[in-house]
């Protein structure tokens, strides 16, 4: 069976959130990205309205969506402004670890209050040193008896300035590689938990991004949600489920900047004509248009072999590297559509350009997603 | 308490719209509908009501094509109680939609205490059938409401009048009141209000089964077409300082001749 269309609750489900964005987020995109400021009030307003948190299964007091569904919200959350859609998706990044490994008492205990009230969760796993090669860090977690003692330094982490609860990836022996990587449920609470400073952006200015160092953090071993060997599992089956949201999220960006090119390309008007009209800005439209729909449907594939429990790292990494890497050639087109009014912070296209690269590099790299599909073609073939 | 809200699904503003070939209606294939952005504020007004008294029930009642239901279920999901669908064309005149809806209000068994519409519906734009159905129903009604206080079954209500000043008027419930915007802001329909509203009762309607037959038709469409296209604007040069006498005599003469404005 294959189709193309969604039910009627994801509909209303798209309906909904692209109201919010057009309502809610994208009036206040160009303020807060100038500012740079958390946008607080848009985040509760949305968490009330059910946007946030859609990995958290409904027996633990979450809408229970499917990731299909998550996709949906995204794309439209991401058209209305990726840096506070960024702050959104974080919380999904981190809590995913705890709804793929966490135990039910873990689950009740961390998952269900996200559900209560609005509270925000960092995913900590990059560090100064270590990016891609994310197998190597640095971050010790020593095992004390009933407790780990926690230290090292994350870098690039979002949300951590105002993070309720982080989930840190450690390693128990840096020799080990990726065998010896745990994962730990840390509270804002604890002892020994340094915030840096806000990160200074080009893109998604409002999303907060800090260095986060751990010095001796007792983490209590009940926080341990993955042991030696399952955390890299762990970490690698979360990325399965958020890189279709990332991807989804380059989506909705690239939608916005094509149909701010078409409604720009339909009022401006040169060589007695309005620019839509001459051949070389059709053809860029018509290249956005492609790559916004090929995006889309990738990404809904990747979301769908989730949904239906099939392996989805390899078409994952193709809608995450092929969305991001379309978002940034529409957005780039998109200012030239504009042409110097493109270029201006005056209209919002140069923002979608700035957040598009961002795209690029998290969550994998446009070149990690190379290496990972490599590695799948040739890993199943003989 | 029973508060019924009458609901239209209408074309989103931002659809374009054809009319079909023969000029019988407009294409619906290709139409976005929304709910009637007035009819919002009628759900909203609804739903703050409910939140004083929570015993309230509040029943959405819509008139029109079976194929979507999404101002009901909208509705539903915002809040709303149950719903009912009249199964109809989209476009029935204003005295069938309004006999119908009176039809589906008896049927329903409750006594409406309450109804709450929109002012107008943004598509046909008739302004009729809060008026018809308050006649219908032997109700007082007062329409472009934009203030609303609810005192033990008296209502307090501002309408708003020709250049910006309110009339109050104070009407006993049961009664008809048509919402204006800037009565109330219209609350989003919650993720989890969208999966509950899958649970809450939508029932359905013929035409006959609400009394309402061809006989009742008041209006009949004769065609469906476009405004003409407006001719562009007219340009006049005014830089060049040896002209511009001729330029404001020239204007001056088709304000007087042509747009007749002078």
């Amino acid at each position: 069976m294959l189709h193309f269309s969604y039910s009627s609750e994801q509909n209303e489900i798209r309906e909904l959130s692209l109201k919010f964005a057009k309502n809610e987020m994208m009036p206040k995109a160009s303020e807060y990205d100038e500012s740079g400021e958390f946008p607080m009030p848009i985040l509760k307003k949305a968490w009330e309205l059910g946007l946030v948190n859609t990995c958290i299964p409904a027996e633990y007091g979450g809408t229970g969506f499917s990731a299909q569904d998550a996709v949906i919200i995204t794309e439209a959350l991401a058209y209305g402004c990726l840096g506070m859609n960024t702050a959104i998706m974080a919380n999904d990044l981190a809590l995913l670890p705890i709804v793929i490994a966490g135990s039910d008492e873990q689950k009740k205990r961390f998952l269900t209050p996200f559900t209560e009230d609005y509270k925000i969760a960092a995913f900590c796993l990059t560090e100064p040193g270590f990016g891609s090669d994310a197998a190597s860090l640095q971050t010790l977690a020593k095992d004390n008896g009933d407790h780990f003692l926690l230290s090292g330094e994350k870098m690039w982490i979002t949300n951590a300035g105002f993070a309720d609860l982080f989930v840190v990836y450690a390693t128990v022996d840096p020799k080990l590689k990726h065998k010896g990587i745990i994962a730990l449920v840390v509270e804002k609470e604890m002892a020994g938990i340094e915030i840096g400073k806000p990160e200074k952006k080009m893109g998604h200015r409002c999303s907060d991004t800090r260095a986060v160092t751990f010095r001796n953090v007792k983490v209590p071993k009940e926080n341990l949600i993955a042991g030696p060997g399952e955390g890299w599992k762990a970490a690698m089956k979360t990325l399965d489920h958020s890189r279709p949201l990332v991807a989804s999220s380059a989506v909705g960006g690239a939608q916005c900047a094509l149909d701010h090119s078409i409604a720009y390309a339909k009022q401006r008007v040169q060589f007695g004509v309005p620019i839509s009209q001459h051949q070389g800005v059709q053809f860029l439209i018509s290249e956005m248009a492609m790559k916004v729909e090929a995006a889309r449907l990738l990404t809904a594939k990747a979301a769908w072999l989730l949904d239906n429990h099939q392996p989805n790292t390899q078409v994952a990494s193709y809608a995450k590297a092929f969305a991001a890497d379309a978002f940034m050639q529409t957005s780039t087109d998109a200012v030239q559509v504009f042409g110097g009014y493109g270029y201006s912070t005056e209209y919002p296209v140069e923002k979608l350009m700035r957040d598009a690269k961002l795209i690029q590099i998290y969550e994998g790299t446009s070149q990690i997603q190379r290496l990972v599909i490599a590695k799948e073609i040739f890993s199943r073939s003989l | 308490m029973n508060i019924f809200v009458c609901v239209k699904q209408v074309p989103d503003t931002e659809t374009k719209i054809t009319p079909t070939s023969d000029g019988s209606y407009i294409e619906t294939s290709s139409i976005k509908w929304i709910m009637n952005p007035y009819d919002e504020f009628a759900v909203e007004q609804a739903l703050l009501m409910k939140a004083a008294k929570p015993e309230a029930i509040v029943t959405v009642v819509r008139v029109g094509s079976t194929k979507d239901a999404e101002a009901l279920r909208t509705a539903m999901a915002m809040g709303a109680d149950e719903a009912i669908l009249i199964d109809g064309p989209d476009h029935l005149d204003s005295y069938m939609t309004a006999k119908a809806i009176k039809g589906a209000i008896e049927k329903s068994g409750k006594t409406a205490d309450l109804i709450l519409t929109g002012k107008q519906a943004i598509d046909s734009d008739s302004l009729q059938v809060p008026q018809l159905l308050a006649q219908m129903l032997n109700m007082p009604s007062v329409s472009v409401v934009v203030g609303f206080e609810n005192n033990g079954g008296t209502l307090t209500l501002k309408r708003e009048v020709e250049g910006g000043a309110l009339e109050i008027y104070e009407v006993k419930a049961p009664a008809l009141v048509a919402c204006n915007k800037g009565l109330n802001t219209p609350r989003y329909a919650s993720l989890p209000g969208i999966m509950k509203a899958k649970k809450k009762p939508l029932t359905t309607y013929s035409l006959a089964d609400v009394g309402v037959s061809d006989d009742d038709k008041r209006l009949k469409y004769s065609a469906f077409k476009l405004p003409p296209e407006k001719p562009p604007g007219k340009k006049f040069d005014a830089m060049d300082e040896a002209n511009q006498a001729k330029v404001v005599s020239d204007v001056v003469n088709l304000l007087r001749t042509e747009a007749k404005v002078i």
